[in-house]
């Protein structure tokens, strides 16, 4: 599982890096987290509002931070 | 059996906690005057009508009622907000023209949810299904100058007057603006990446249970008073500082309204000070009290929350450099025009 946090680097986008991050690990996903900062990849994705995640290239959610709970639910849910 | 239903019971009172609070949010907010008193002259035992008495009675009484009045607002907007996305706002905006586009921009620029961090995926985004440049920037200039948290500290510190003032001006300024700027045809100052960019696929929307609506209030609230509540705190002491030790109409004989220079100096110190509303607005309402002009001290909330130095870092990895001059004077000169207008009407 390839999971992607979209963002230009602002705080949100390094909360959201951490928080997808600690999910994982509670999970106990094979999945690796990659930021991607290139505006030009970022808007491919049809979003405008950062962050987001993308799961296996599909955007899992966009323009906020949810807990790792969350996060944890929609990772188990996809 | 008895564990499920006692985690059913948990699961339901969860569900209407916000609803339970409501009426402790109402009765601490209504009887802050009080609680003040008791604080200050009961067990603090200080002396009434001294200068220390007057800062900490003003700072004991404000920031509590900012808190209460920004967290429920924030919530309010924060649920209220669910229903106007910014893929919403771009779907309405598509085909209308230039003038309607303008109003419809700025007027969705205050309810639909931004930061600055998202302002450059929010222009392009805008600018890939075809919204017309000056469309977009009247957009870019409302969101930002017109925000809730703006709103409420001007509603608590100054009265709805001034709020409503600030609003209607500020909408002037955001369509007009947005207007000359679209008039102006100043799509070269673009830089030339973001009109041979790709639009990505549409997402489709989400779907919210009201369940998940009050959850992003409770987010909004978080993320917001989380992060300008040092603001408040500080912008309040200050204020209650000037308050309680600035004497009498200091401020008159330099941002007052025989003083014709204030306006635009105002304007030129308020663009790159970097400040959000929480901060700024309490240290105002002070100033005005010491005999600053109403116009000239909106005009410098204006300056200071509405054109931020990092915000046009940010835009100019879309826009040339003229672009992001001619957004600052097309803006700056509506701020200076709201300025000198309300020095001559109040």
């Amino acid at each position: 599982m390839i999971i992607k946090i979209l963002g230009t680097g602002c705080s949100n986008c390094k909360n959201l890096e951490k928080a997808a991050a600690m999910a994982v690990a509670e999970l106990k996903l094979d999945a690796i987290v990659i930021k991607e900062e290139d505006i030009t990849k970022i808007m491919s994705y049809g979003i405008m509002r950062t962050p987001a995640m993308v799961v296996d290239e599909k955007v899992l959610f966009y323009g906020r931070v949810p807990s790792v709970a969350e996060i944890k639910l929609m990772l188990t849910k996809s | 059996m008895q564990n499920h239903k006692l985690t059913l019971q948990i699961e339901v009172i969860g569900k209407f906690f916000p609803l339970l609070l409501l009426p402790v949010w109402f009765l601490i907010y209504f009887n802050l005057k009080w609680l003040t008193d008791v604080l200050v002259f009961d067990v603090f035992n200080m002396l009434v009508g001294t200068h220390l008495t007057e800062t900490i009675w003003f700072f004991i009484f404000e920031v509590p009622k900012v808190l209460l009045l920004l967290t429920l607002i924030i919530f309010v907007v924060g649920i209220i907000r669910t229903w106007f996305s910014p893929e919403r706002t771009r779907k309405a905006l598509e085909g209308k023209s230039l003038f309607t586009g303008n109003v419809l921009a700025s007027l969705l620029g205050i309810v639909t949810p931004f930061c600055s961090c998202s302002a450059i995926p929010l222009f392009l985004g805008f600018i890939e299904s075809g919204i017309p440049l000056g469309v977009t920037f009247s957009f870019l200039i409302a969101a930002p100058m017109i925000n809730e948290v703006a709103i409420v500290l001007l509603f608590g510190l100054f009265g709805w007057k001034t709020a409503l003032i600030y609003v209607v001006t500020g909408l002037f300024i955001a369509i007009t603006a947005g207007w000359i700027i679209g008039r102006l045809h100043l799509e070269k100052w673009v830089e030339d990446w973001v009109y041979k960019l790709k639009p990505g696929n549409q997402l489709e929307e989400e779907k919210l249970t009201f369940q998940d609506r009050t959850n992003r209030g409770f987010e909004a609230v978080k993320e917001i008073v989380g992060k300008v509540w040092i603001y408040v705190v500080i912008g309040i002491a200050v204020g209650a500082g000037v308050h309680g030790y600035v004497p009498h109409d200091f401020m008159a004989s330099f941002m007052g309204k025989s003083a014709w220079y204030s306006v635009p100096l105002s304007v030129l110190i308020g663009i790159p000070l970097y400040s959000n509303a929480a901060g700024i607005i309490p240290i105002v309402s002070a100033l005005i009290e010491k005999g600053a002009a109403l116009g000239t001290a909106l005009a410098f909330m204006m300056a200071v929350i509405g054109l931020s130095l990092p915000e046009m870092i940010i835009l100019r990895k879309v826009l040339k450099l003229p672009l992001i001059f001619t957004f600052i004077g097309v803006v700056g000169t509506g701020i200076l025009i709201v300025g000198y207008l309300f020095n001559f009407i109040f």
